[in-house]
């Protein structure tokens, strides 16, 4: 039997994260991902999703998951309660990002955070030679459409890490059905190349 | 969900009144006790080789064990069609359903209508007030009585969902998962306001005679169809009469007078008048009382997630409805944050409906389907294969 192949973004994830560890996934949808981490980390997984389908859809998998977003409901939990949280490609589209970057590591001793790089190379030339807002594969939507509000790149991201006292632990380039590839993110070259980035983050 | 054309009359039902002796008081929260207590239950399905399959199902406010089977008053289907029966999410093909008359109750468990053996006559007002957790440790003696240590799950809406969050709070070791609907963790200011009108509309129906009616005197029914006239609107929305009723009139023109001119008003005073025959003004005014009583958090020293400190293995899921304003969204969201407080595995979902609190009675699929995906991985987690 083929095992359906495995998200390279999760499948970093899967790595970074240390097995028996408990861990939130702030805005999970249907579960793919605790489930993931849940049969191949053991992890004691908790997952915030919007949606009410997700929500069931998570229920229906065992998981435990509460409705609610981002940028309200991080506050039931107590300090430090996980290990890891996990906000996957959903920081850009938060209406207070700093805040909520803030909250992940109030209650996760660390954070897992992915965006699209606005830095990427295609990004800027669209925006150089076409002087329209970019549509590329990880922004697929156009600008009166898209629900990220908040685009940065990853220096910006980099330098509000910076701001909040965080620590880059880790940080790999993700690009579209590739494995991920570990960056420096200071590295003014990673800006260019980088597609979407994810980060380890802990506090100083 | 499948919806199963197969009738839920042909189901296992069982049941009964369990009388325990009188080595087995119900010792009551106000420091009281009932002695001979008497709890009138009904089962559906069978109860598996290993004990590891029984569901109890806990009543709202004027509900009662007649979950899934027609009421043997008004010949309606049971309260609890739309979540008990087969294909549905708790299922009497594979769950162990118990459910039972609260002690307080006028459907065959001790109540103020039951006999007072000491005079012969019905407690009334001498019967003592009885608490949730009152009600949530006779059904834990009805459960043990029945043979089972650990219930796969407990679930209720309502006053029932409270009495689930109860059983958390006092037994928790005897709990697999625990499903609360549409309910808070404490009665509010204008919970107790709407039970205080409820409650002096039957003491204000001179038939309500201090209590002391009964035995072919006039029952206040006049004042407990007000009482339930009042209740019923809280279980309503506004979009929910709105779209039922509008300005509708009864018949063609206004009456100038104070006939019911207005659907709406039919609706209610029809809603008082039936409710009266299948209930009894004193269990009412003891079970709201019960309802205003209720403060988990009070009870563990203030601090809700405290009552949940040894129930952190059991699996939650916490049910609310967009357009219940007896008790909101933002009452079980602080029911969830206790529990993560914690650290138990609580999960949460807020149905998006009109029709108000009683949306946990109705046919509401999202919910369902969320409520069978639940219970179908707790089974599946309880026994792992």
């Amino acid at each position: 039997m083929n095992a359906p192949a495995i998200r390279p973004d999760f499948q970093e994830i899967l790595r970074q994260v240390k097995p028996g560890s408990r861990v939130l996934d702030v805005g999970c949808g249907e579960g793919a991902l605790l489930e993931l981490l849940a049969r191949e980390n053991g992890v004691d997984g908790r997952g915030i999703e919007i949606s009410p389908q997700g929500v069931s859809a998570c229920l229906a998998r065992g998981l435990a998951v509460m409705q609610g977003d981002a940028d309200r409901d991080l506050d039931y939990f107590a300090a430090r309660a996980f290990d890891y949280v996990i906000l996957s490609q959903t920081l850009q589209a938060v209406q207070n990002p700093r805040h909520v970057l803030g909250e992940l590591l109030r209650i996760g001793e660390r954070a897992v955070v992915s965006l699209p790089n606005f830095g990427h190379w295609r990004v800027r030339l669209d925006l150089l030679v076409h002087g329209r807002m970019p549509v590329t594969g990880v922004l697929p939507d156009p600008w009166w459409a898209t629900p990220n509000i908040h685009l940065c790149t990853v220096r910006d991201f980099a330098a509000l890490c910076d701001d909040l006292d965080l620590n880059i632990d880790a940080c790999a380039a993700l690009a579209d059905g590739r494995p991920a590839r570990l960056i420096n993110p200071a590295r003014a070259i990673e800006n260019w190349r980088a597609e979407a980035a994810l980060f380890l983050l802990s506090r100083r | 969900m499948t919806d199963g054309d197969a009738p839920t009359a042909a189901t296992d039902e069982g049941g009964g009144v369990f009388a325990f002796g009188a080595d087995a008081p119900l010792r009551l929260e106000s420091g009281g006790r009932i002695d001979g207590l008497e709890i009138a239950y009904k089962t559906y399905g069978r109860l598996n080789a290993d004990r590891s399959n029984a569901i109890l199902v806990c009543h709202a406010l004027t509900g009662d064990q007649y979950v899934a089977s027609n009421h043997p008053v008004t010949g309606r289907r049971g309260w609890g069609s739309y979540l008990v029966g087969r294909g549905r999410p708790i299922d009497p093909g594979k769950h162990f359903v118990i459910c039972s008359n609260v002690v307080g109750g006028c459907m065959g468990s001790t109540g103020p209508s039951s006999i007072n053996p000491a005079t012969g006559a019905p407690w009334g007002l001498a019967f003592p007030v009885i608490t949730l957790a009152d009600m949530v440790r006779a059904q834990a003696m009805l459960v043990s009585a029945l043979g089972i240590e650990r219930l796969f799950a407990v679930i209720g809406g309502s006053m029932g969902g409270m009495q689930v969050l109860q059983w958390a709070a006092d037994y928790p070791e005897r709990l697999f998962a625990a499903v609360c609907i549409a309910a808070a963790p404490r009665h509010s200011a204008q919970n107790i306001a709407f039970h205080e009108v409820g409650r002096q509309a039957i003491m204000a129906d001179p038939d309500w005679s201090g209590g002391a009616y009964g035995a072919g005197a006039a029952r206040p029914e006049k004042g407990l169809a007000v009482a339930r006239m009042a209740a019923h609107i809280t279980y309503l929305s506004e979009a929910a009469l709105q779209r039922k009723f509008g300005r509708e009139l009864q018949r063609d023109g206004l009456s100038w007078g104070f006939d019911a001119d207005f659907q709406v008003e039919s609706y209610l005073r029809h809603q008082g008048a039936s409710f009266v025959d299948r209930f009894d003004a004193n269990s009412y005014l003891y079970i709201t009382r019960a309802l205003d009583y209720f403060d988990l958090a009070a009870a563990h020293g203030g601090t809700l997630a405290d009552a949940f400190r040894a129930a952190r293995d059991v699996r939650f899921c916490v049910f609310s409805f967009t357009s219940d304003w007896l008790y909101p969204t933002v009452e079980s969201r602080a029911i969830v944050r206790a529990l993560n407080a914690v650290g138990a595995r609580a999960s949460f979902v807020e149905i998006d409906s009109d029709k108000g609190h009683d949306a946990f009675l109705l046919d509401e699929p999202v919910f369902h389907d969320a409520l069978d995906g639940f219970l179908r991985a707790a089974a599946a987690a309880q026994a792992p294969s």
